[in-house]
């Protein structure tokens, strides 16, 4: 009887409800987390698996072997590569080494599988398509990637190396 | 200056039709400002409260958002459903919007400053704002959709709950001024006690009824089951675009300014100053003074968006319980207690 008329008062008084109030009022003046993103950029890791690109060696040199272990390991088939006749010093290269975009899941298998650290996967994640044909990574546009984004990606690999 | 005067009183003897025109646009312009930033303050402060900081990329701070939504919702197409009553479905927002802006006719905003000065004014208010179920029911019958019908049958049902508690509300207001006109319920509350001397102290459960039946007459969280996103889509305005959904929407908003502004007219004194007149005589600002008005009603109005950010969506039932089993009890009581007060001449009626 008396437990019921104390809920009953309690009730009436809506204490539970200005509970929650102040919850919610409380909250009214925490700090906000917010990152305005254009102008602000949340931090990302060096191990950061952004666009595909293919790196060089500091004579110019395409460091690509085409062993095709990357195509191999590719969990989503997204790499296709086709092996060039050898060079005159007998060095392998590739003559097409496409990735669909839409394909790919960004794993990072094939970078971790490169022997020779040639595909890479950049910190890059801005971008964007304008047909559907771009999407699929030509050499000649993964080439451009790494020479454009080298210093980007050598910084991730110094700041990565001493965890490898 | 004078020359002015002259005109107004030439108006009012000539072109009565113009200077009437003049007075609604007059409370009507300021009122539609009122409700487009209501509701960029209620994105902000939700926003805040949810630990986000709400629109801000519109114009500096976002202060332009509710002009970009404006202009936005008047280019978009009007879709009217196939097989739905296009006139009644065209009437049905302006039938929530009409009454919310006819009510400030007799909203007495300062001492004096009032448009049509009514005996009844209380009672015209209460009738006005019944009047903007039907748009809601007709919205939902006209749009010959399951979901906004079911909408319209719940907003149905609950005003009828809620209009009750709240008429009987005001009753015990009205026994407490002794008059139904709203400027004479606002003197009434005048006295050297400043803010206890208003009647939300003497009516403080009639005061707390009010303001939650009239969260529950305007449709909004935690009684807006007529909406209920998440059961029945949008509720009566699921089918509703463009400009209809606009004024839909400015209905919305008009009436809740128009609840908080209620609200501080008949329980916080209105225009009066919360400071003992006394105390504040002739002091800048501090005396009684629409700007008091304003404050009220923001601080009011400041509670709905409180109440949508902090409260669950009440179950069907429980909002039918809440109304007739514990609001209507209540209310009956307390004025007994209000008239006992009143005729034994106790502290604030004496």
């Amino acid at each position: 009887m008396m437990k019921m008329l104390r809920d009953y008062i309690k009730s009436l008084a809506m204490l539970e409800l200005l509970k929650g109030m102040r919850v919610t009022g409380g909250y009214l003046f925490k700090k906000k987390f917010t990152v305005q993103y254009p102008e602000e950029k949340a931090p990302i890791s060096p191990r950061f698996r952004g666009l595909h690109a293919l790196r060089r060696y500091e004579n110019g040199e395409e460091r690509c072997i085409a062993c095709k272990l990357c195509e191999a390991t590719c969990p989503a088939a997204a790499i296709t590569i086709e092996v060039a006749p050898p060079l005159p010093d007998g060095s392998r290269r590739t003559s097409r080494y496409d990735i669909d975009m839409f394909k790919c899941i960004f794993c990072g298998y094939c970078q971790e599988a490169c022997p020779v650290d040639a595909i890479v996967e950049t910190p890059i994640y801005e971008y964007h398509f304008e047909n559907r044909t771009d999407a699929v990574m030509t050499k000649e546009k993964l080439l451009a990637h790494g020479d454009k984004h080298e210093s980007a990606l050598a910084e991730c690999i110094r700041a990565d190396g001493k965890y490898r | 200056m004078e020359s002015l005067i002259a005109l107004w009183e030439w108006l009012g003897t000539n072109l009565i039709v113009l200077q009437i025109l003049i007075k609604i646009v007059v409370i009507v312009a300021p009122l539609m400002l009122c409700v487009a930033y209501f509701t960029y303050a209620e994105r902000k402060l939700i926003g805040y409260m949810q630990v986000r900081i709400g629109p801000n990329r519109v114009g500096p701070k976002g202060w332009l958002q509710p002009i970009a939504d404006a202009v936005k919702l008047m280019f978009k197409e009007i879709v009217i459903p196939t097989k739905a009553n296009k006139t009644l479905f065209l009437i049905a927002p302006l039938l929530t919007l009409g009454p919310a802006l006819a009510a400030w006719a007799v909203f007495p905003f300062s001492e004096g400053l009032v448009l049509a000065d009514l005996n009844a004014g209380l009672l015209y208010i209460l009738a006005l704002t019944s009047i903007g179920v039907y748009g809601v029911i007709i919205a939902g019958w006209a749009s010959n959709s399951k979901y906004a019908f079911l909408g319209a049958m719940r907003s149905a049902a609950q005003i009828v709950a809620y209009e009750i508690a709240m008429g009987f509300a005001l009753v015990g207001v009205l026994v407490a001024a002794g008059s139904l006109n709203l400027g004479e319920i606002v003197r009434a509350q005048q006295s050297d006690a400043g803010i206890f001397g208003w009647f939300w102290l003497p009516l403080l459960p009639l005061f707390l009824i009010y303001f939650i039946s009239g969260v529950a007459e305007t449709n909004r969280a935690p009684f807006d089951v007529a909406e209920g996103e998440s059961e029945i889509v949008a509720g009566f305005h699921v089918e509703y675009s463009g400009m209809p959904f606009a004024v839909f929407f400015l209905g919305e908003y008009a009436n809740m300014i128009l609840i908080s502004a209620l609200t501080a007219l008949l329980f916080l004194g209105g225009w009066l100053s919360p400071l003992p007149a006394s105390w504040v005589d002739g002091v800048f600002l501090l005396g009684d003074g629409i700007h008091w008005l304003f404050l009220k009603t923001m601080f009011t109005g400041f509670f709905f968006l409180w109440f949508r950010a902090t409260f669950p969506r009440y179950r069907y039932d429980q909002i039918m319980r809440l109304g007739w089993k514990v609001f209507i009890p209540i209310t009956i009581v307390w004025i007994l207690v209000v008239g006992l007060m009143v005729v034994y001449q106790f502290a604030w009626f004496s």
